[in-house]
């Protein structure tokens, strides 16, 4: 299936300080993405900003797909002023998604701020399995979804740094504090997206516990395709592409 | 009834079969690419710079975006010329369009080397010589900027390489036009111009640079106004097949660059945002000569009409 497509903007709706959760249309038929997979956007089809924008998978519901993104910056912005019915031009899906866990293992979903993005699809696509969610933000305007997920029949456990809900500080600290409590009965698998420093501690956590984890990595990229090589991060098997090899990578393999 | 325009072009002794080719770098080993375009409908591949070992590359984050452009600084990372010829050279061959090798050294002698191993393996149709990434050590950057160090290099490339030699320049130079006669001068075959200009861009908030390395090569729409001017000014100064590009997204854009003297180009950045934009831009130029009444492509170069024929 073709992936170079145009999409419609069915909507693009402000959740909650700039935040905004974007509904596409695809023209034709696509792949459907997976758990952790991602899209490259262009937000213009002139020259400036010259380059599509990642975004991770969402939610996928029947044919048409949802991106939850933050107004970070120049790309972003002009995205969050895009109307029902204009069309975009997209690439993807793309990348590696979030391997299933094994039969028996419990799961344990960590997301910071605006990495609760694919844990969505990720807790979609195992909500059998009742998974943990351990979510960390700012500030309460910052939490999103939390109805969604409860629905879904997720544990939340939710954190933010000024304590003005859930507890006061920092998620992985209230994922160690559960592990610690839990002695991690049943064997578990961790998958995680957040900024780097959380991402940085978890894996101090996982190697702490002998916890298996996956994470989905951020960086700039140009093509999303594998041949710039501008989005590589350092793992113990060298340079790895994050838009070929990741986005998704085993916690253990990344070099902090 | 007009004849099918012929978009044929000679760049020394290899011939294409029509003038539009990947620039080094932004086209992986052809394979990638070969979901969204159909790559018998290009000129020529030219695949990622190789070198004799594989190599790792800068630290990220290598690239930032700039307007109309970007900034990369990827360091020639790369699988190495033994991997390449094993892994990637089987597919490559059955492309049927003409393979060009970008390679590199880290000193004479492995530029010598690197060139007599690529010279011996079938399927590659040309070298295209690096001598221009601005993202290496200042010890480097000498083979592309000191004239003296670029006549010894592409010389010793010379002797020992069996196959058409092009020699892709930098941009970051006094006068190009000087460079590219010496280039000629130690025998290069075509050259390939231009190289991304060094710049950089900083974080306000953090105040740190954008890319690890600090300074990285800026390419895209932004640089092509350079990249055509410095192409006009080289065509009015050797006598060899220029390969022109930088910043080229659209048909037009090509044209120009072959109006301005190049026999060929490259597309580059914009593989990264359209990736089945060399074969748009094939098409494109076809559609031009028909409309233009224009049989050979050939006859377009360095064809821009001038008012004064300044010097």
């Amino acid at each position: 299936m073709n992936r170079v497509f145009k999409a419609t903007v069915v909507e693009n709706k402000k959740l909650i300080n700039n935040h905004y959760l974007l509904t596409l249309h695809p023209a034709v038929k696509i792949k459907k993405p997976r758990p952790g997979n991602f899209f490259m956007v262009a937000v213009e089809t002139g020259l400036d900003p010259l380059l599509k924008r990642p975004f991770s998978i969402h939610r996928w519901i029947d044919g048409n797909f949802q991106l939850l993104y933050r107004v970070t910056g120049k790309g972003t912005k002009i995205l969050s002023e895009k109307k029902p019915g204009n069309i975009l031009d997209i690439l993807g899906p793309l990348g590696k998604g979030f391997p299933f866990p094994g039969k028996d293992r419990q799961v344990i979903l960590v997301a910071g701020g605006i990495g609760i993005a694919p844990m969505y699809a990720m807790a979609e696509s195992i909500k059998d399995k009742n998974p943990l969610l351990f979510y960390g933000t700012k500030t309460k305007k910052d939490v999103l979804l939390v109805d969604d997920f409860r629905s879904m029949g997720v544990d939340l456990r939710i954190s933010t740094d000024d304590g003005s809900y859930g507890v006061k500080g920092n998620i992985v600290n209230v994922l160690k504090k559960y592990i610690a409590r839990d002695s991690l009965k049943a064997p578990y698998v961790m998958y995680a997206c957040g900024p780097a420093i959380m991402l940085m501690k978890l894996s101090g956590l996982a190697s702490e516990y002998k916890m298996k984890g996956y994470i989905a990595m951020e960086q700039n990229m140009a093509c999303g395709i594998g041949t710039c090589l501008g989005c590589v991060v350092k793992t113990r098997k060298g340079h790895k592409r994050v838009c070929k090899e990741g986005p998704v990578f085993p916690i253990e393999e990344i070099i902090w | 009834m007009a004849n099918k325009p012929n978009l044929k072009v000679n760049i020394g002794k290899l011939t294409l079969k029509n003038p539009v080719m990947s620039a080094s770098g932004t086209f992986g080993y052809g394979d990638e690419y070969a979901e969204f375009v159909d790559l018998s409908t290009l000129g020529a591949i030219v695949v990622k710079g190789l070198s004799l070992k594989p190599k790792q590359g800068n630290p990220p984050p290598r690239i930032a975006e700039t307007p109309s452009g970007m900034l990369n600084a990827i360091g020639l990372q790369n699988i190495g010329i033994d991997n390449f010829i094993k892994k990637k050279m089987p597919f490559l061959r059955t492309c049927k369009t003409k393979v060009i090798v970008n390679f590199f050294g880290d000193s004479i002698d492995e530029y010598v080397k690197a060139a007599e191993k690529l010279s011996s393996v079938d399927g590659i149709d040309a070298l295209e010589m690096n001598i221009s990434c601005p993202n290496k050590q200042e010890g480097w950057i000498v083979f592309g900027t000191d004239p003296k160090v670029t006549h010894k290099v592409v010389s010793a490339v010379r002797s020992a390489a069996k196959l058409p030699l092009i020699v892709k320049l930098s941009p970051n130079v006094t006068d190009i036009s000087y460079m590219a006669q010496v280039a000629e001068d130690a025998g290069a075959d075509a050259l390939s111009l231009i190289n991304t200009l060094t710049g950089m861009a900083i974080d306000v908030q953090s105040r740190k640079p954008k890319l690890a390395n600090i300074t990285g090569g800026l390419s895209g729409p932004a640089i092509k106004p350079v990249a055509l001017r410095m192409v006009w000014e080289c065509f009015r100064k050797v006598h060899i097949p220029i390969i022109g590009m930088g910043g080229i997204i659209t048909s037009d854009d090509a044209i120009e660059f072959i109006l301005a003297g190049a026999s060929a180009v490259a597309v580059g950045t914009a593989n990264f945002i359209y990736p089945g934009v060399t074969s748009d831009i094939v098409r494109g130029i076809r559609t031009y000569m028909s409309s233009e009444g224009i049989t050979s492509i050939t006859d377009l170069t360095g064809a821009i009409k001038c008012r004064t024929n300044r010097l």
